[in-house]
This record gives structure tokens, sequence and C-alpha cells, in this order.
């Protein structure tokens, strides 16, 4: 038996998350739901005043992604740790990393880029201005994936590990920082009427270092995991 | 020389409270720390012990 | 050169390395507490009263030894844990875990000297800037390590897990650093930058310099001293452990 290509074993594992997440149609509305009433907080604890609102949109908008995206981490290896897939990935012929890579797009594909499909929504909300929402939801586009990435190492590192979601969070969201500074400066700097170009452009850095680095971290985390 | 008499050294130009208190904390870490070290060693050490005897009366 | 090499890592076992560890403790506590008290001395009684900050700007002696032990030390565990990693040595991990502690607590009071410097210079006791915001993220850092570690059960796992973790920290400290820095310029408004003290007078630099060195000091002394009680803990169930000499 030939051994299949990197890109058919990444798009193999693609499409078997992607059917097993469409028969558990809940999961992707948790996390939007999550970004939605975490979006909605803000304005009740500081009150309506539509200048503030719009001041505050970017860095609100962008936490309350950050927030939606980590809490979905748990789900991303969990349940093939559970059920013994995710050791089947690892004996495979085909390299972990490329396995690993597969299961952050589709988790990216179910858990971040819908997040990047609501935000006009909740800009809107917000009163952003039209040029912005489009930043915004731009700067999600670039940054979420980041956030998979970099996640999918606490992830992976905390499989089967008790104190759950906070530890992950505890591991993660230090490392979260620089996407946070330039995803919410891009939208920031567009509000102002400045330009968002380098703050893109360093997010855009963050994501090519992610895409890069964190699948090798990751699959050695899966490894340290399964042993 | 920088100060006049022991109450100009303690009073610390009116930021007492400032300086003080960031060297007392740096001693209070630098004592606790090693002591929290030398209670875990001695914990240690009585497990190791516990361990032994029951060892030899196994043996 | 054979016999070099071969003594090295005849000291790589926990069994060797426990008593040439406790040899090295006190010498290094000793080098400490004479660093300790000259650093001192050049704090109080060389340095000179500052022009703008009066008597508050002594707490620098403090804060940036601090806050250079605690990146420091941060580097020295990641390379420990790499180390383990890479060899599969179970002491290499056991240093990096000796160290973290120290190292969290270096990024404490870097974090509470640098908050009581703020008040009486800058007016708050938390200033914004891209040196303190980093620290705080390093101090997190430290405490995920720690977490990680006490969170698996199984003590090589932990070793691992945690290694990774600090091999992907010590890659991001400067990204994350790069990151705040940018930020804190950005919104340089409504903050100021501690690292705009005072141009440095020698007298200050050395004064600095001389803590430093007992801060670290006093980190090797207290990091030898606890591979030796986490060797006890682990090695609970060696030969080499239950003959020590030592009692409770």
């Amino acid at each position: 038996m030939s051994e299949p290509s990197i890109g058919a074993a990444i798009a193999g594992v693609v499409r078997r998350d992607l059917l097993l997440a469409a028969r558990r149609k809940s999961e992707p509305l948790f996390t939007l739901g999550f970004f939605v009433l975490v979006a909605s907080l803000f304005p009740l604890s500081i009150g309506p005043e539509p200048e503030l609102l719009r001041r505050i949109a970017p860095g609100v908008l962008w936490v309350a992604a950050l927030l939606a995206a980590m809490l979905s981490l748990g789900r991303m290896f969990a349940a093939d740790y559970d059920d013994g897939t995710l050791e089947q990935l690892a004996l495979a012929p085909v390299p972990l990393m490329a396995a690993t890579m597969g299961k952050v797009l589709a988790h990216w594909l179910v858990s971040g880029f819908p997040l990047v499909v609501v935000s006009p929504v909740l800009a809107l909300q917000y009163g952003l201005p039209a040029d912005v929402i489009a930043m915004l939801a731009l700067s999600l586009l670039v940054g979420t994936p980041v956030l998979s990435l970099v996640g999918a190492i606490g992830a992976a590192l905390t499989l089967g590990v008790r104190g759950g979601g906070v530890l992950v969070a505890l591991l993660v969201l230090p490392l979260y920082v620089p996407a946070l500074i330039f995803g919410a400066g891009a939208v920031d700097a567009r509000l102002a009427g400045l330009s968002p170009a380098a703050n893109l452009s360093l997010l855009g850095a963050c994501l090519a270092l992610a895409a890069l680095f964190a699948p090798l971290a990751t699959a050695a985390g899966i490894r340290i995991s399964l042993e | 020389m920088n100060w006049g008499s022991s109450a100009e050294f303690l009073a610390m130009g009116g930021y007492a409270f400032y300086v003080w208190g960031s060297y007392l904390a740096a001693l209070a870490c630098m004592t606790l720390e090693p002591l929290l070290l030398a209670l875990r060693r001695k914990r240690a050490l009585e497990r190791l012990q516990a361990e032994r005897t029951r060892h030899e009366t196994a043996a | 050169m054979s016999n070099g090499l071969i003594n090295w890592f005849r000291y790589g076992s926990p069994q060797s390395f426990y008593p040439l560890a406790g040899r090295m403790v006190p010498w290094f506590a000793a080098l400490a507490a004479l660093s300790g008290a000259a650093g001192l001395w050049i704090a109080f009684f060389v340095a000179p009263t500052d022009a703008q900050q009066g008597e508050a700007y002594r707490i620098i002696f403090v804060h940036v030894p601090a806050s250079w032990l605690s990146m420091f030390l941060y580097v020295i565990m990641a390379g420990w844990a790499g180390l383990g990693l890479a060899l599969n040595t179970r002491l290499s991990a056991m240093m990096a875990h000796a160290i973290a502690p120290t190292g969290a607590m270096f990024a404490f009071l870097s974090l509470w000297s640098g908050a009581l410097w703020g008040r009486p210079t800058w007016g708050t006791y938390w200033v914004w800037d891209a040196r303190l915001t980093s620290e705080l993220v390093l101090f997190f850092l430290y405490l995920g390590y720690m977490a990680l570690n006490a969170a698996i059960d199984d003590p090589r796992r932990a070793d691992r897990a945690s290694a990774v973790l600090a091999l992907v920290g010590v890659v991001n400290v400067p990204i994350i650093y790069f990151s705040v820095k940018w930020w804190n310029t950005l919104h340089q408004g409504a903050s100021v930058s501690l690292t705009r003290a005072p141009s440095m007078a020698t007298t200050m630099l050395t004064g600095m310099l001389v803590m430093a060195i007992a801060f670290w000091m006093y980190s090797i002394a207290v990091a030898l001293a606890r591979v030796r009680s986490i060797m006890l803990e682990r090695e609970a169930h060696t030969d080499w452990a239950r003959e020590l000499k030592e009692t409770a």
C-alpha cells in the first residue's frame, strides 16, 4: 500500500473532522453564542454611551473572539484522544505534523471562521463604521488561525489532564498577547483614521511563524501526551 | 555619606513606605523561599525515612 | 579528553549530583550574602540622591536586578528543559523545575517594586509601560509552567510537557516583548516609561550589577537546594536514596 501524500492526508483529516462536527452542530454554536454573550456584557457593565462603545469596540470584540476561540480548544483533540483515534494518527505512515495541521484547520473552520462571519453583526451593535467593520473582520480572519495554531499547543500538552479549561487558559493566554495587540491594533488604527498596514503585516507575520512552528510543538505535545 | 542621622536614613526623604516596602518585600521573599525549601526537605526526608523502615521490615 | 567527557556525564545522574549540589549550596549562599551586602552598601551609602526622584529612585536597586534575573532564569530554565528533552535525562528536567519558583518570585518582586516605584514617581501604582507589562506576562508564563508540571501526575510526562511549554515560551518572550513595546509606543500619550529613568550614573549601574550578582548567587544556591529536595521526592524508591545518611 502506497503512503498517502501529505496533502491528501491533511485533506482526509479535515474531511473527517468536518463530518464529525456537522453531526454535532451544537459545538460551533456554543462558540458563537459565547462570543455574542461576552460582547453583550460590556455595554451592560459600562453603559450604552455610543462614543465610549465605539472607542472600546475593537479591543472588546477582539478579546471576546479570543476568549471564545480559547474555550473551544478543549474540543480540538479531546474526543480523538479519548477513543484512541489520536493514537492511530500518531502511528499512521503520515507525519503526525500533517495530521495535526489538518485537525487545526478543521477546528478553525468550525470554531474560528464563524467568529469572523458574525463579527460584523456585533460591530454594528457597537456603532462601528463600515470600513472599521471590514477591518475587524479582516483582522479576525488573519488572527483566529493564529489563535487556533497556538492554542493547539496548549490543547495537546494538557490532554487528559485535570484542571481542564482553566489550565489551558493559563498556558495559552500569555502566548495570545501579540496576536491580540496587532489584531485589535489594526482595527483601532482604522477607527482613528490611520493606516492599519503595520499592524496587519505584523499579524500576518505572527500567522506565518505560527503556521511554521506551532504544528511541530503540537505534534511533540501529542506524542508526549500519548505515552 | 548620604545620611545625616539614622532618622534621615529611615525616612528616605519621605519615601520610606515605597523604598522600605520594596526592600522589605525582597528580604521577605528571600527569607521565606529558603524557609519553605527547608520545610520541603524535612518532609521529603521524613517520607524517605518511612520508606526506609518499610523496606527494612519487608526485607 | 574522553576522561573529561565521562566525568561530566557521571554527574548526570541524580545519585552523583545530589552530594555535589549539597557541597555547592553553602558556597553560593555565602557569595550571595557577600555581594548582597556590597550591593546594599552601594545602594544606600555610595549612590547619591537623585535630583528628580529623590530617595525613591533607590528602589531601582531591587527592581531592575529582579527583572533581569526573572528573564535570565527563564532562559536558563528553558535551556535545562530543552536539554532534558534532547538527552532524555531526568536530572535536566529536575533542574528546570528547581529554577521555576525562584524565577517566578523575582518576576513578582519586579512587579511589586515596580508598583511601589511608580506611585511616588508617576502617581499610580500600576503603569502600563512595556517593561512592566511584559514582566506581568512573564510571571504568567512561569505560573503556567509550574501549573502544568503540577497538573500531570506522571513525572516523566510532566517533565516533557513542561519542557515543550518552556521552549515555546522562551521563543515567544521576545515576540511578546516586541508586541508590548509596539503597543506601548502607540499609546504613548497616557503612559510613561520606567525605562526613561534618570540617566545612569556609574555608581547606579554598579549598584544594580552587584545586586544582580547577589540575586544570581542566591538563585543558584536555592535552585541547587531545591533540586536536592526534588531528587529526594522522586527517587524515594531507589537504593541510593534509601542509603543516605541524612535523617529527618
